[in-house]
């Protein structure tokens, strides 16, 4: 089912949200990082993976997640935290590594937390599948139709998690759907000097599943795939695997020197940019008007400056309150 | 009559989780070989007739998912009990247990709670060698976020497992394949005991004084609380009263109750079927150390696993995992 206006226009809020929010980070990651680039100074300390072009595999799988729905991502995941409707402003806090933060600063970019949305990430490569397939168990358990995503890299396709996941989840038909986000790149490594085979989604044979292959880096494309997806999950027909070619706009992590990619890579990519290409086919097709979408971008220019403000002026935690929270 | 019934240690574990299972919906078991088989060690023995295979799950050989999965569905409000089979076993799944299921609570800010008891049979003795045969709980204790539970009798294993399903956090519930009282492995008499069959709870972080005594404390849990034990007899005979301190949990830890066993005795023997090196011991020693030195007569003494891998043939097993003999020694010359 193509979706509707409301959902077209909110596809385009989301996407702008996160593209504004990556780019506001590149820039205050750098905040105290000159003239000597330390790692550990600055307003935003750590590793800073950004996910800047990656919208539309995060945007058109969220759009057909409700609340009950569970996602978990990987330690680039602010694009699928975005589209699962975490607060942006504890996000940002969290980021800033504020006591307002999702984790009162205790876990920072790669570690996400929010229960109440049902989001959770992981900074290790292929952790996403087990947890996400846990939570399609509970669903189950509870016997209501809530499906789990679980998002990794095409790099996290070679960990033995993956497969052990894809069996257990295609053994038990598990309402889960397993998102390869297939940027080319794991940190260094081009896939197709880590991967037997062109296509994860060619993995998925061996599970007995489906499995799917987005070639384009398209909300609308991602959109269908997805849905079909979910909607399989929903109904309790088990797992589905989809690859979707994504591109990477940034570094691995901010301050990576990419010596490894095509100099022009990024500015070609950009030429055809997925939300400039989203914003001309819905218009074109008169779902939308331009004044509608320029309305959404300022909403999403809107929320970002708010949450960068809020992380800002938020307060550290206490030293002390690195003691708390062990345990429950 | 029914309030003296004894049970092995397997029993009063399945006993436990039948119980909480009646009682929570949100309860199930996963693991390998926990359905039909019932466990390799009984530990789920007799619940998939009662339960169904709904609720007491045979998984693939696939630590990593599974263990994740139990991370996950306690995320979502159910109360999982994943088994391991083997401790030794954790190097396929280590990160799912380190990184994951014990740190998430924490990285949430204490937003997310995860209440998932995973079991694992621990120890040697039986010729089983190097990748069966470790205790490794000092491994999972070091590590913030994980609530590490050692039962040494039924008694006290049946109200450690319900105590452990209650709790909201990750407990790793570690039982010793030598006290579970197996038909196929010999086990120490004192380990099957009078277990109620009403439901009770053992709290974390209370040790129990198996035997009390004036002259030396010895502090130790599973297996070596027997051993301790049985040397404890054979040196009062002697004329030295030798108090066994079970620690039962280690995470938490009763300091206090080593603290004021030192108090008492003046001397402390530690004893340890896992390695010596950066373990339990150790961690005794120091706590010796820091509260309680000035009421040493002597210094600590530690036997524990000298640090090599658990050996095959049983002359070279027996040597390095403390003996009832080798205890006895160790504290007659702190006694001396």
């Amino acid at each position: 089912m193509a979706p509707s206006t409301e959902q077209l226009l909110e596809m385009d809020r989301q996407a702008w949200t996160i593209r504004l929010f990556e780019e506001a980070l590149a820039q205050v990651y750098m905040e105290g990082k000159s003239p000597a680039f330390d790692i550990g100074s600055g307003t935003i300390p750590g590793e800073m993976h950004l996910s800047a072009g990656q919208e539309p595999v995060a945007v058109g799988t969220c759009a057909h997640l409700g609340q009950e729905d569970t996602v978990v991502g990987t330690h680039r995941a602010h694009h699928f935290a975005i589209a699962k409707g975490v607060d942006l402003k504890e996000m940002a806090a969290e980021i800033f590594g504020k006591e307002t933060g999702l984790g009162k600063g205790k876990g920072g970019h790669m570690h996400l937390f929010d229960p109440k949305r049902k989001f959770s990430c992981s900074g290790i490569v292929g952790a996403s599948f087990p947890v996400a397939c846990g939570a399609a168990l509970a669903a189950k358990k509870k016997e209501k139709d809530w499906v789990a995503v679980a998002f990794a890299g095409e790099g996290a396709a070679n960990e033995g998690s993956f497969h052990e996941s894809l069996n257990l989840a295609a053994l038990w038909k598990l309402p889960v759907i397993f998102i390869i986000e297939d940027n080319a790149w794991a940190i260094s490594v081009a896939k197709s000097k880590s991967t037997a085979i062109p296509y994860n989604s060619q993995r998925a044979v061996a599970y007995g599943i489906p499995g799917v292959r987005v070639e384009k880096n398209d909300f609308l494309s991602v959109y269908d795939a997805a849905g079909e997806a979910i909607a399989r999950a929903r109904h309790g027909e088990g797992p589905t695997l989809i690859e979707v070619k994504t591109d990477r706009y940034f570094g691995h992590f901010i301050g990576d020197p990419e010596l490894y990619r095509p100099k022009d890579e990024v500015k070609s990519l950009k030429a055809a940019d997925p939300i400039g290409q989203f914003e001309q086919t819905i218009i074109a097709k008169g779902l939308v008007s331009r004044a509608q979408l320029d309305k959404e971008r300022e909403t999403a220019v809107k929320a970002v400056d708010e949450a960068i403000e809020f992380a800002r002026k938020s307060p550290y935690p206490k030293s002390e309150e690195a003691l708390e929270h062990v345990f429950a | 009559m029914s309030n003296e019934r004894e049970l092995t240690m397997a029993k009063a574990i399945a006993e436990a989780i039948s119980q909480e299972m009646e009682r929570d919906q949100h309860v199930f078991v996963m693991g390998e070989d926990v359905g039909v088989y019932g466990g390799i060690f009984g530990a789920t023995q007799g619940l998939l007739s009662k339960f169904g295979p709904e609720r007491i799950m045979d998984t693939p050989i696939s630590e990593t998912a599974f263990i994740g999965a139990a991370t996950g569905a306690a995320a979502e409000g159910m109360r999982p009990i994943v088994e391991l089979m083997f401790v030794d076993f954790f190097g396929v799944c280590m990160d799912q247990i380190y990184n994951h299921l014990a740190k998430n609570t924490y990285m949430s800010g204490g937003n997310l709670h995860l209440p998932v008891v995973l079991t694992t049979a621990i120890g040697g003795g039986y010729g089983d060698a190097a990748q069966h045969s470790q205790c490794l709980y000092s491994v999972f204790a070091h590590t913030p976020g994980l609530k590490i539970v050692v039962p040494s009798t039924a008694y006290d294993a049946k109200g450690l497992m319900i105590e452990a399903i209650r709790d909201d956090n990750p407990v790793m519930y570690f039982f010793h394949k030598g006290l579970m009282g197996l038909g196929w492995m010999r086990y120490p008499e004192r380990s099957v005991n009078v277990v109620p069959e009403r439901s009770y709870t053992i709290p974390f972080g209370k040790a129990d004084v198996k035997r009390p005594g004036t002259d030396i404390t010895i502090v130790c849990l599973a297996m070596m609380v027997h051993c301790a034990l049985d040397a404890a007899e054979k040196l009062s005979k002697e004329g030295i009263e030798a108090e066994v301190i079970d620690l039962r949990t280690l995470v938490p830890l009763d300091r206090e109750a080593v603290i004021a066993s030192i108090k008492k005795t003046h001397k402390l023997l530690v004893v340890d079927e896992d390695y010596l090196g950066f373990g339990l011991s150790g961690e005794i020693a120091a706590i010796a150390a820091d509260e309680a030195f000035e009421y040493l007569d002597a210094p600590v003494k530690r036997l524990a696993v000298p640090n090599v891998p658990i050996p095959y043939s049983q002359p070279l097993e027996q040597f390095v995992i403390p003996s009832v003999e080798a205890i006895a020694e160790a504290a007659r010359s702190l006694a001396r």
